[in-house]
């Protein structure tokens, strides 16, 4: 049975519209009464296709993670859809849920916090089968080892407890339950951030090589710029629990139309330090503003360097702009032009 | 924490030939250093002895020669109607009623360690439970569960404790019940507090994300991070309900006589222990050097678990 949309698009796995996710903050000893809400994501609308992986950059709190979560329904939603595989799982109950979950997988940035301590890793890695009842005892194990072999861990430390192993193999650990119920979409939460970087190439190329053996689609978030080049078909960048752009790698990475995306990768670092000299960054002044009370209008206007009167009075909507091609959408009134120099503005 | 990222397909033939590198869970190393804790093993040891008599109470009784109710009108009371002190007869002397006090002790261990470990044991497995349930299910269930555990822990125990074994009757069971009652509030609180930490941890969300339900989450996921302060507390747990036996019986509410308690036994020997210091020394010793190796046992299986603690063993 499949669930009516507006555009039921066999190509598009995953869609989330109108995505928002509010925390509420609530004061009280006895009666607590809610003051404000932390808006960690505010209308969100973005489509994962088949196949692909779909980056999703920001800095810190821009609610790429809570997004994530929203993603996988394990946060429920303010308000908004996601539709999985054209079902509209937003409001599935548990019990409903469960089928789902076997198809939508996750792997979490701390590879120290998200593998229980207190557990063996084949039976960590075996936990979804034992969830979705479907092997039991020396079947259970057998293709638990073949997992472990999949991710380029030793089957015989099945044994062992995640403390005997570096954060590296951990990472391949919840690459490999993740993988266990071979599912259509995995969501990787900033998968290599809290590793080494010698590593982080090792865990891409094995993201990369399973993407490419079982047809898996990515959602692939993280704050290094050029990891998510590197891995992204698109890529979409966050600020303040808004995408403020949204193209594919290629032209994001090369001609970046709204200032915050600019001002973004030319923090990025550059491997060729005489490049890194001659390149000018950006430098925004001020901080992030806080998700409690977002500034009116474009949620950047406070900080961006072409803000004029319209962008505070108006929410730009995340469009196509002037010339671009027709999957480049920026959300800002006045988009970067070519050959600007925002570094000088 | 770790350093270098092994490449796998390496890991087992780096290994030094002969001495393979032994991966050691944290049960193991407890262990290890428990084994190696003098005080633990000589108290571990006296436990296990006190079982073993309370276990084998009525050979020894068979030994001595005498049973737990039995009078000696013979030897073992004296013409004034007084206990006999400690012979070759009675080892530890007579009480009042010229029964053997090695014996009755022998016999007050059973009821010791019975009701102690048995109110401990149920004390413990009930805090789980509603600590589990208060700090994994949400807001809503945690209000009334802790709400619950607030007005438990406020009763005046040792007086509804009297109360309700009056009305119940004593017997062991109500007596395991009643301590029970009284004690897993606090267990629970614990419990309460460790899984609202737990339950933010990565590891859940993953489970959750796997498709878990919350009990298989509740018990499979939390509840093996609370094992190192249940057994700790646990340990702690048993000499408190054995003094709270001891107390009920000592008040006359606990175990009837005339079957042999450590708590009634004191309670008799109160009119006579200025003539008979053996009537109340014995079996306050045993009282006392019980609580005192459950304790002592505690505090290093507590040392034990604690991965802050240095290993000092071979």
């Amino acid at each position: 049975m499949r669930e009516e949309s507006e555009v039921d698009d066999p190509d598009v796995l995953l869609r989330v519209a109108g995505v928002v996710k509010h925390f509420p903050i609530r004061q009280g000893i006895v009666v607590k009464h809610q003051i404000g809400s932390v808006r960690a994501v505010d209308g969100v609308s973005l489509e994962v296709r088949r196949g692909e992986t779909l980056g999703i950059v920001g800095e810190t709190g821009c609610g790429k993670s809570t997004l994530a979560r929203c993603m996988t329904r394990l946060h429920p939603l303010t308000a908004g859809t996601v539709t999985f595989d054209g079902q509209d799982i937003t409001n599935l109950t548990r019990r409903r849920l469960r089928p789902v979950r076997r198809e939508i997988q996750m792997i979490f940035q701390d590879p120290y916090g998200s593998l229980n301590p207190r557990r063996r890793v084949g039976s960590i890695i075996g936990d979804p089968f034992a969830i979705h009842g479907l092997a039991d005892g020396l079947e259970r194990k057998r293709r638990v080892q073949e997992l472990m072999e999949l991710v380029g861990l030793n089957p015989e430390h099945y044994n062992r407890f995640p403390a005997e192993f570096s954060g590296g193999q951990r990472q391949r650990i919840g690459v490999a339950r993740a993988l266990a119920l071979r599912p259509k979409l995995i969501v990787c939460d900033e998968p290599v951030s809290a590793l080494d970087v010698s590593i982080q190439a090792q865990i891409i190329n094995l993201l990369a090589g399973l993407q490419g053996e079982f047809g898996l689609t990515y959602v692939f978030i993280a704050h290094d710029l050029s990891v998510v080049e590197h891995v992204s078909d698109r890529v979409a960048v966050m600020y303040l629990g808004k995408v403020v752009e949204l193209a594919d790698a290629a032209g994001l990475y090369g001609h970046p139309r709204h200032p915050y995306s600019a001002a973004l990768l030319s923090a990025a670092s550059v491997p060729d330090p005489d490049l890194a000299d001659r390149r000018e960054r950006i430098i925004l002044t001020g901080d992030v503003p806080s998700p409690v009370d977002p500034p009116a209008g474009c949620r950047f206007h406070p900080r961006c360097p072409k803000a004029r009167d319209r962008c505070a009075a108006e929410e730009p909507g995340l469009v196509v702009r002037a010339a671009d091609p027709p999957a480049h959408l920026t959300a800002c009134h006045f988009p970067v032009e070519a050959g600007e120099n925002l570094a000088r503005a | 924490m770790s350093t270098t990222d092994r490449r796998p397909a390496l890991a087992v033939g780096t290994e030094e030939p002969g001495q393979p590198v032994e991966g050691r869970s944290p049960w193991r190393l407890a262990w290890d250093r428990l084994r190696h804790d003098r005080v633990a093993v000589v108290c571990a040891v006296f436990i296990g002895l006190l079982v073993l008599v309370a276990v084998l109470a009525e050979p020894i009784s068979m030994l001595v020669g005498y049973g737990p109710t039995q009078q000696d009108r013979t030897g073992g009371i004296t013409t004034d109607g007084l206990p006999t002190p400690p012979s070759p007869h009675h080892l530890l002397g007579t009480d009042n009623l010229g029964r053997d006090i090695l014996v009755r002790i022998v016999y007050g261990s059973q009821v010791s360690l019975l009701v102690g470990v048995g109110a401990a044991v149920a004390a413990v497995v009930i805090g789980v439970v509603v600590g589990l349930c208060a700090g994994y299910l949400g807001p809503a269930v945690d209000t009334v569960l802790a709400r619950l555990m607030d007005v438990v822990l406020s009763f005046p125990f040792l007086l509804f404790a009297i109360a309700l074994v009056t009305v119940a009757g004593p017997s062991e069971l109500i007596e395991i019940a009643v301590i029970a009652f009284f004690s897993w509030a606090a267990v629970g609180r614990i419990v309460r507090g460790q899984t609202l930490a737990i339950r933010e941890k990565e590891y859940v969300e993953a489970a959750r994300s796997l498709g878990a339900g919350d009990v298989r989450i509740m018990f499979v996921d939390v509840l093996p991070n609370l094992v190192a302060p249940v057994i700790v507390y646990t340990t702690l747990l048993i000499p408190v309900s054995i003094v709270f036996e001891a107390t009920l019986s000592y008040l006359g509410v606990g175990i009837i006589p005339p079957t042999p308690s450590w708590g009634n036994m004191i309670s008799d020997s109160q009119n006579f222990y200025q003539v008979a210091w053996w009537f109340l020394v014995f079996p306050g010793l045993a009282l006392v050097l019980t609580t005192l190796a459950f304790n002592l046992l505690g505090d290093s299986v507590r040392d034990a678990l604690d991965p802050r603690t240095e290993f000092r063993g071979r």
